[in-house]
């Protein structure tokens, strides 16, 4: 019962915090706008889009999956804020289990990250993309997933980062990466083999192509295969997670 | 042993960072209702060591009991037990007072019903209640400091860390704060680990410990160590045994006045 009001306030915290923070709500997405209504146009005549759709039509659910997962990392690594801070001292000093803090935080970060992805979901409209109740509830779902996962991968990584240097590094050498291997721009038929299997490799690719799914239709993978990725990498993550928590100083 | 009168027991304890002994093979025990005073110059060890009393890192060699568990083995029911006041800040200053507050009530479990009550003494106590609606960022650092206190005594531990405690204090407050945590003592038997830098404020403690360069240079109760170093104050066997080291403190001139009237 203890863990169950722990993740709870740490939920709590964190969906706080990104009210206190209105401005940022904001800010952060700008850069998928830009992404979506000037990639999109630039290249709608030029790239063919599997299905017969309009090429920005095509990469609206990877821009999503985009926001999803700058807010679910940045959501992650304020961990290190906190260590930086201080606070993480309050919490880590408290009689709850370590999986619990784990699970509270990834919560938090995930609920901050579907909100934000929702947010960007409004814009369906001008890009053309048709939406039902059901899909939006799918597309919700998936969002969770995407954001579990990637908070999953930005605690572990948070707890091994001292101060926030780093951050820039892990931006340019982990988000980049997963974020441009991740289908999220371009079709994945057509690929050179090099380049294919780094897609594979990139858990975001099946969080992508189950997004794009459920919202267009057009998918790679077989949704028991994205399903079974992107639950399984979940689970090491917070697994991984925990045992550094347990094993931290 | 004898466990049941012991809240705190420390045998050999040892921290080392990166070959630097920290912490070097101390042993020390601390009765229950006690208020042990941890006396050092800067760098001494002190933090170190509670910070290994409260599980937050763990001792290189030695054991060390709170309540009678393993800090290393059984961590989740030490922390249970104990309530601390962290030398450095450890605040949201993105939530508000209460919210601060109300965050460390949950994670410690307390009952829902009994939350809002207690936030509502605590904040009373350190004078910040007509604040609670504000956002710590907003607030000073002595009403910070206060809150922090404030959040310590939340949860009514049974064993109380405070690190400095009123470090950046006026001296009204920390007369003020002293005056409460004494009586949190009396009404609840509080056992209390304290380090000051403020020689008079160690003067209510039971007993005290000089720590330097990681060791236990002396352990007595304030009125025998007098005695021992024939000195009139703790200052003056602080400094005996530490040498002249210590930096100058500000505001101490009122706080000794405030303690003879006492
Ligand atoms: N995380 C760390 N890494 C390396 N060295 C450390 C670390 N924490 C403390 N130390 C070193 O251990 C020694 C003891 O530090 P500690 O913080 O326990 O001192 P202290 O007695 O609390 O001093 P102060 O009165 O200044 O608070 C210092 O020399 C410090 O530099
Ligand atoms: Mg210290």
């Amino acid at each position: 019962m203890g863990d169950f009001w722990a993740i709870y306030i740490l939920w709590l915290r964190d969906l706080k915090r990104y009210w206190y923070d209105k401005a940022r709500i904001f800010a952060s997405l700008g850069q998928p706008i830009l992404f979506l209504f000037v990639l999109g146009t630039a290249l709608s005549p030029s790239v063919a889009a599997p299905g017969g759709i309009k090429f920005s039509e095509f990469i609206f659910p990877g821009i999503i999956s985009m926001t999803v997962l700058f807010t679910s990392i940045f959501s992650a690594i304020s961990i290190v804020w906190d260590r930086e801070f201080g606070f993480l001292k309050e919490v880590l000093v408290a009689p709850v289990s370590r999986w619990s803090i784990v699970i509270g935080k990834a919560l938090g970060g995930s609920t901050v990250a579907v909100l934000q992805g929702c947010l960007m979901l409004l814009l369906a409209p001008l890009v053309g993309v048709q939406l039902s109740l059901l899909i939006v509830i799918q597309s919700i779902f998936v969002m969770f997933l995407i954001a579990f996962a990637i908070t999953g991968l930005g605690i572990v990584i948070a707890a091994r980062m001292k101060e926030m240097e780093g951050f820039q590094m892990i931006v340019n050498f982990v988000i980049m990466p997963i974020f441009f291997l991740s289908g999220a721009l371009f079709p994945m038929d057509r690929l050179p083999s090099w380049l294919a299997l780094l897609t594979r490799i990139d858990p975001l690719t099946y969080g992508v192509d189950m997004l794009r799914g459920v919202m267009l239709g057009i998918h790679s993978f077989s949704y028991i295969l994205n399903l079974v990725v992107m639950l399984g990498f979940t689970f090491i993550m917070f697994a991984v997670a925990v045992i550094e928590f347990n094993l931290a100083e | 042993m004898n466990t049941t009168t012991e809240i705190i027991k420390v045998e050999n304890l040892k921290r080392k960072f990166n070959g630097f002994t920290a912490v070097d093979s101390i042993s020390f025990a601390v009765k229950k209702g006690e208020v042990f005073g941890f006396l050092g110059p800067n760098g001494a060890g002190k933090t170190t060591t509670i910070n290994m009393l409260c599980t937050l890192l763990r001792p290189t060699s030695g054991q060390a009991f709170v309540a009678c568990c393993d800090v290393a083995k059984e961590p989740n029911r030490v922390r249970k037990e104990i309530g601390i006041i962290f030398q450095d800040p450890s605040l949201d200053d993105r939530l508000t007072a209460e919210d601060n507050l109300k965050f460390h009530g949950y994670l410690y479990n307390m009952d829902h019903r009994v939350i809002e009550a207690r936030i509502k003494d605590v904040l009373t106590l350190v004078e910040l209640y007509d604040r609670r609606k504000d956002y710590v960022k907003k607030f000073s650092g002595g009403m910070k400091r206060r809150l922090e206190i404030a959040r310590g005594l939340l949860h009514q531990p049974k064993l109380l860390f405070l690190d400095e405690p009123t470090l950046g204090l006026d001296p009204q407050t920390r007369a003020h704060i002293w005056e409460y945590i004494l009586k949190m003592r009396q009404e609840h038997n509080l056992s209390i680990f304290m380090t000051t830098h403020y020689m008079q404020e160690a003067e209510v403690c039971d007993r005290v410990a000089i720590i330097d360069h990681g060791k236990i240079v002396d352990l007595d109760a304030p009125a025998n160590l007098k005695s021992k170093y024939n000195e009139t104050t703790l200052e003056g066997v602080f400094l005996k045994i530490t040498g002249k080291d210590i930096r100058p403190q500000a505001g101490e001139s009122a706080w000794t006045q405030w303690m003879r009237r006492t």
